[in-house]
């Protein structure tokens, strides 16, 4: 029988033509059904039950079902099918809970057959058995789905879905007794037809309502479903438990989804809401719809391919009160209209970025990549699909390889560890961070050390300070470095009298006189270089100022500038040649302006003695600031939390926040935990010192039965037995607990380090070579 | 307006909604002694002048009044406890101590029924904690629902997402549209308490002059808080277009989704706070005094909410006569279920039925007392004070049934809000679904009940009066279980809520418990939020197509 139909219908799909075309209904529709060949169209609604006539050029109205004085609810429709064996036989599904069977066949103008008013609410879905003749299933919002004998007056058995609403129920193509319904709660079940007491099958298949389902046409295990969370799910069935095989997301909830005849992978689906067009996807590819129908102006509320064996025709209606054919040679492709590119970072740093060749021609002017970059041919490997109608693209490939000494961030990391943020007084922490700059030779030529001399006289507590500004003269373009000067407020009284000589590097010496303004000059050693211009302050007495008693103290803070040509000029390189290359911007862009400064000495008595600390907060905050924009955020927390509460107050609370959120991120990218942790303990904002006390949780699992562990204890209240033993010495471990991640065992910290001290093997037995490094 | 004060001062009380007990001790140390401070400090003065309202003494004051209502409400025992005491030391120094007007958050059920703050299971009690953390307060509204804890959390978790969360409009914004929706009902209450949060988070005093010192933008809105609240079919896709049009002020879809939303929500949770006749919070004016208790001025509300004795018999007397009540809905369903199946009412009978209810809940006439004059102080914060609720087809202008099976929350509400507001459609799917699913399977004394239909007939009534018409229901339903007291009550709190008595409340369904009515309460509040939703979703949905 079905073999048979399959010919006849197949010989009757070449003699399909026709064009995109529409006609206007009088009212919006609900759903559309179209008859076995292909030849009328039934469209559905609240105020509308006609059938039409599919000819070359038009819709064709044949027949109005809407008959009576008084249009009854029964007439309004939610759902509608035309048998697909008997031509005569419709069916619909009514607001008010009534199921109407249709037979075209009759004499008199009124066609309705039968009336079953079963339902309590609203059916929403009615479905004929596709090969018996006088099965048809109901589906409704009362919870019910209701199947019945046409030659009865009443329905043969009835499914319940425990009160949630049916939204759609599909007969299965191939499985003569199966059917599926899909659930307002986000169900699908699986129904034996003969078994009305209980489900064959359940699964979640979406969170929220599944508004629709459909079988495969070809493929006996395959379920697609559409929700209202936007998502287009196919289910394999065949396996024991539902297995989810591809996912289309969609940009509105999914109202109807059909499967396209003789294409296995395509499927079409339109919204209940918002967007008003039609896709059919390619489930294979779910990130661009294959094919688009945009000619409706409101949301489509029936699908239906015209043949069952004819994938080029597609039917809709529309709240629009449209009913369109449309052929699929005049879909709208949105593959054209996309411009591929693909974007990754290798391992290393490396950028590889594929994009389609055309674009990359047309860039012609282009320069070479100095050294990074290399353009390898692209190999398709993927052999064409003929099946696939995908247009296949060409892509030209770049990789964009950092120069690995320059990028390496290796400073960084070991700067991080090593920088002192607390712990010490704060001239020690100071010089030890300087110290470790030093040490580890950052690709600075250079490094200016600031000084801050503070001096105490005798009598008047002057407070002087220095500034120096060096100038360094560098390859085409000289840079400006800012020294900075710093002084704190202290409340360490001082004899008076006292003057103290504070030395940063043993070359950095600094005399001074011990009263009144004094010139004092201080040396680099550090500056090897040639061109260094020392300022000179004098000092001046200001009258106003508040007896303030500074510790004599020298403040030194490192100042590194990435010098070496290499890193950034590679990287401005690979700024000006790709576009694709960012996040050195802020360093690039803060490095070219700096263009030919001329080398200016200033010596010129500047500031008064007596200046304020507070006076060199701006300088600070100033030097902070550049460096924050440069990208060395390193520098600037380090500082700003060395510095502590002396210059919180300069810098306004939303910068400071954002300079720690990007150290911190920073330190955990490079995994550096335990400095990341001392910062956001050691930082003054509230909003970062709050990471710390978002709660943290430890799940932990039972060694011996790999379960999680509930309770707090250290009995596993499912094995009953101690978790975590030591594998040496087989007590409970509390405290530090090493354990193997190859075989898992473990135990105090010293014992394992004992044992395997002397032993490769695993202290448990299990023989795994464990390594303890 | 006496909270402006209390400003400075927010710091120190938000450590008390602390989780952590040591922290709460900490605040609370602190307070005392700020306390302790002032009442020192004002010391010397009252002996001159013993005078109430000088103004460290009103300042003073607020602190009282705000210990006054952290000793009753707020959901730590420590704190109550603390508060308690640091007000009895207080009295004794000789500082004249407020004490609540009236008693429990209900002026209609004794406050005995209601739960108690110190008495509640772990569940509630976190519930209280989340909400009194979140807004450091716990309101009356919270304590009534607090009968139904599942839908509490639910309504909370919404409400806090609203008006604190990530949205599209800023917070200030967010208290002001509130403080409009309920003006546009006169409740004071809701209209007290968001003009508190509302300066709280910075807003403009001026805006509260009234509607038109507020921005362009918020008066626009004023339009169509006026039709949702009383007209919501009268909401066309022009009074859309008009908001997200007009250049200079215009609305976002995003905010304009917030504001309908937050409207809806206020309307009508006025609604609620009418139907259960929540008092003014302790702190807020009207809800305590300074002046001792004496026999004259004993508060009606005691008497009236059942802590007096006078009621009792009243009680007892009702009961008797309406002995058979509930019995009698029972039997009512019971035979609706039966008979359904055999009598088969024909399609223009149901119709026909749909529009006489609808008709017929016109004749309920809503107000047969005391004409509700606004006072003014509200009624500045919306304009055209005149406009109200009009039956739904009335004289002939035909505004076409909505049709609940078109357009309804399921498929097409919650898609446009989830889309607009993300998360929100949720939430309010979720209140809605455990507002209309509920249910303890009892009538008063009666157990194992099958409510539903009487919960649907409820639902489907409040939406007929707003003319959303179901396909699939039987209108004549709703005539043999809601009877004439009750589809009064029903109608005026849904329609004009502030002309809700204590008399409709306690006329209607006399035997059921409180706990019943106030679920009743939390249907109609939902059914209405729901239809008014419906009637600015379609229109939005229009404008976009």
């Amino acid at each position: 029988m079905e073999k048979m139909s399959r010919v006849t219908t197949a010989l009757g799909s070449s003699s399909i033509t026709g064009r995109t075309m529409f006609c206007h209904l009088d009212a919006p529709a609900n759903a559309i059904s179209v008859c076995r060949d292909a030849a009328q169209v039934v469209v559905a609604g609240r105020n509308i039950f006609k059938i039409y006539a599919l000819e070359e050029e038009q819709f064709v109205e044949k027949l109005n079902l809407r008959v009576g004085r008084k249009p009854s609810l029964n007439f309004s429709c939610a759902d509608v099918m035309w048998h697909q064996m008997e031509e005569n036989l419709l069916a619909t599904a009514a607001t008010n809970g009534a199921v109407v069977t249709w037979n075209l066949g009759k004499p008199s103008r009124n066609k309705q057959d039968q009336l079953f008013t079963e339902h309590k609410r609203t059916v929403n879905k009615v479905c004929f058995h596709p090969t018996e003749a006088y099965m048809l299933l109901s589906g409704s919002q009362d919870g019910f789905m209701k199947c019945f004998d046409l030659r009865k007056k009443e329905s043969v058995s009835t499914f319940s879905g425990q009160s949630e609403s049916v939204r759609d129920v599909q007969f299965s193509m191939k499985d003569y007794f199966t059917f599926a319904a899909s659930f307002e709660n986000g169900n699908v079940q699986l129904w034996d037809i003969r078994r009305p007491d209980r489900y064959e099958r359940m699964f979640t298949a979406h969170t929220g309502p599944v508004f629709c389902c459909d079988w495969h046409p070809d493929d006996r295990g395959w379920l697609a479903t559409g929700g209202r969370d936007k998502m287009v799910k196919v289910w394999d069935m065949t396996t024991n438990r539902a297995k989810e095989i591809y996912c289309v997301q969609t940009i509105a909830s999914v109202a109807r989804v059909k499967w396209r005849p003789e294409k296995k992978f395509h499927l079409a689906t339109c919204s209940m809401m918002v967007d008003h067009n039609i896709y059919v996807w390619d489930i294979r590819r779910p990130f661009i719809p294959f094919a688009t129908f945009e000619e409706h102006k409101d949301v489509t509320t029936g699908i239906v391919w015209r043949h069952q064996h004819d994938p080029h025709y597609l039917l809709s209606g529309s709240k629009d009160s449209t009913l369109y054919q449309h052929m699929f040679k005049d879909a709208t492709r949105p593959v054209d209209k996309a411009n591929p590119e693909g974007l990754c970072f290798g391992l290393m740093g490396d950028l590889a970025f594929a994009v389609n060749e055309s674009l990359v021609s047309s860039d012609a002017g282009r320069k070479p990549y100095p050294g990074g970059d290399r353009r390898y041919p692209f190999f398709s490997f993927k052999k064409p699909n003929p099946t696939e109608q995908f247009a296949h693209v060409s892509s030209a490939l770049s990789v964009f390889e950092t120069d690995l000494d320059s990028s390496r961030m290796d400073w960084f990391v070991k700067t991080a560890q090593l920088y002192l943020l607390s712990g010490k007084p704060f001239t020690e922490l100071c010089d030890h961070n300087a110290t470790v700059a030093q040490e580890l030779k950052r690709p600075q030529v250079r490094r200016v050390r600031t000084k801050i001399i503070i001096r105490i006289t005798g009598t008047a507590n002057l407070n002087v300070s220095a500034f120096s500004f060096s100038m360094k003269e560098m390859g085409p373009e000289s840079r400006l470095e800012r020294c900075k000067g710093e002084s704190r407020p202290d409340n360490v009284h001082l004899e008076p009298g006292n003057s103290h000589i504070s030395n940063n590097n043993e070359d950095n010496e600094e005399t001074e006189g011990s009263d009144g303004p004094t010139e004092y000059m201080f040396g680099d050693a550090e500056l090897d270089d040639d061109d260094l211009y020392p300022m000179e302050h004098d000092n001046q007495t200001v009258p106003e100022e508040p007896v303030y008693t500074l510790p004599p103290e020298a403040f030194q803070l490192r100042h590194e500038i990435i010098d070496n040509p290499s890193a950034p000029e590679h990287l401005q390189q690979d700024k000006a040649d790709s576009p694709h290359v960012s996040g050195n911007e802020a360093e690039v862009a803060c490095l070219t302006p700096i263009e030919s400064f001329s080398l200016i000495s200033i010596s010129q008595p500047l500031y008064s003695p007596h200046l304020h600390a507070s006076f060199f907060c701006p300088i600070v905050r100033e030097m902070l600031s550049h460096y924050a924009e440069r990208g060395d955020v390193q520098m600037a927390v380090s500082v700003l939390i060395v510095l502590g509460e002396r210059i919180r107050k300069e810098i306004d609370d939303l910068t400071q926040e954002h300079w720690y959120m990007s150290y911190i991120d920073l330190l955990q990218r490079f995994e550096l935990w335990n400095v990341s942790n001392e910062v956001i303990k050691l930082s003054t904002c509230s909003a970062i010192t709050c990471l710390n006390q978002t709660s943290t949780t430890l799940h932990i699992n039972c060694s011996n039965c790999k379960r999680p562990m509930s309770n707090k204890g250290w009995i596993c209240d499912r094995c009953r037995q101690c978790a975590s033993a030591c594998a040496v010495c087989h007590h409970v471990v509390k405290g530090l607990f090493v354990w193997c991640q190859g075989c898992s065992h473990g135990g105090h910290l010293e014992h394992i380090m004992n044992w395997l001290k002397n032993n490769s093997h695993c202290p448990a037995g299990c023989g795994h070579l464990c390594e303890y490094t | 307006m006496m909270e402006m004060q209390h400003q400075e001062s927010l710091g120190r009380w938000d450590g008390l909604s602390s989780r952590d007990a040591s922290s709460r001790a900490e605040a609370m140390e602190f307070i005392c002694q700020e306390v302790m401070r002032k009442v020192e400090a004002i010391e010397p003065k009252k002996a001159a002048t013993p005078a109430l309202g000088s103004s460290p003494n009103s300042d003073l004051n607020d602190i009282l009044v705000h210990l006054l209502m952290l000793s009753r409400r707020c959901p730590f025992e420590d704190v109550r406890g603390r508060c308690t005491q640091l007000l009895r030391d207080i009295q004794d120094l000789g500082i004249r101590i407020p004490r609540p007007l009236g008693s429990g958050p209900s002026r209609f059920i004794p406050e005995k029924e209601i739960l108690q703050v110190s008495k509640v299971d772990a569940s509630t009690q976190a519930i209280f904690e989340d909400a009194f953390a979140a807004l450091h307060r716990l309101d009356n509204i919270s304590l009534v629902m607090s009968f139904h804890p599942q839908y509490l959390g639910s309504f909370l978790r919404t409400q806090h997402y609203l008006l604190q969360m990530d949205g599209p409009l800023p917070l200030h914004y967010r208290h002001y549209i509130c403080i409009m929706a309920a003006a546009r009902h006169q409740c004071s209450y809701l209209v007290n308490l968001h003009v508190n949060d509302f300066l709280q988070v910075g807003g403009n005093t001026k805006w509260l002059n009234g509607l038109n010192e507020a921005p362009q933008k918020l008066q626009q809105l004023g339009e169509i808080n006026k039709i949702l609240a009383h007209r919501p079919w009268l909401l066309t896709k022009e009074h859309i277009e008009r908001l997200l049009k007009t250049e200079e002020h215009s609305w976002s879809l995003a905010e304009l989704i917030h504001a309908v939303v937050l409207l809806t929500h206020y309307h009508s949770l006025s609604s609620f706070t009418f139907g259960c006749g929540i008092m003014p919070e302790i702190n807020c004016d009207g809800g305590h005094t300074f002046r001792p208790p004496s026999v004259s001025q004993y508060c009606v509300c005691d008497i009236a909410n059942g802590n007096g004795h006078a009621n009792h018999h009243d009680d007892l007397l009702g009961n008797q006569e309406m002995c058979g009540e509930v019995e009698e809905l029972m039997e009512r369903m019971k035979q609706l279920q039966e008979c359904r199946d055999d009598e088969e009412a024909s399609q223009e009978e149901m119709a026909t039925r749909f529009e006489r209810e609808k008709t017929e809940s016109m004749l309920v006439v809503t107000s047969e007392d005391e004409e509700c004059v606004p006072s003014r102080d509200i009624s500045r914060h919306f304009e055209d004070t005149s406009y109200g609720y009009q039956d739904f087809s009335r004289r002939g202008e035909q505004v076409p049934t909505f049709r609940a099976q078109d357009y309804s929350w399921e498929d097409h509400g919650f898609s446009l809000v989830n889309r607009l507001y993300p998360d929100v459609g949720q939430m309010l799917d979720e209140k809605f679904q455990m507002a209309y699913n509920l249910t303890y399977n009892t009538m008063a004394t009666h157990k194992d009940v099958d409510t539903s239909m009487l919960r649907r007939a409820i639902w489907n009534y409040i939406h007929c009066m707003f003319g959303i018409r179901y396909d699939d229901y039987d209108y004549g339903e709703i005539n043999q279980l809601l009877d004439r007291s009750f589809k009064i009550y029903i109608k005026t709190m849904v329609c004009s809520p502030e002309k809700t008595t204590k008399r409709m409340y306690e006329s209607f369904w006399r035997q059921f418990q409180h706990s019943e009515k106030v679920h009743v309460n939390l249907l109609l509040m939902e059914a209405r939020m729901q239809a008014e939703l419906l009637y600015a979703l379609r229109a939005i949905t229009r404008y976009m197509t």
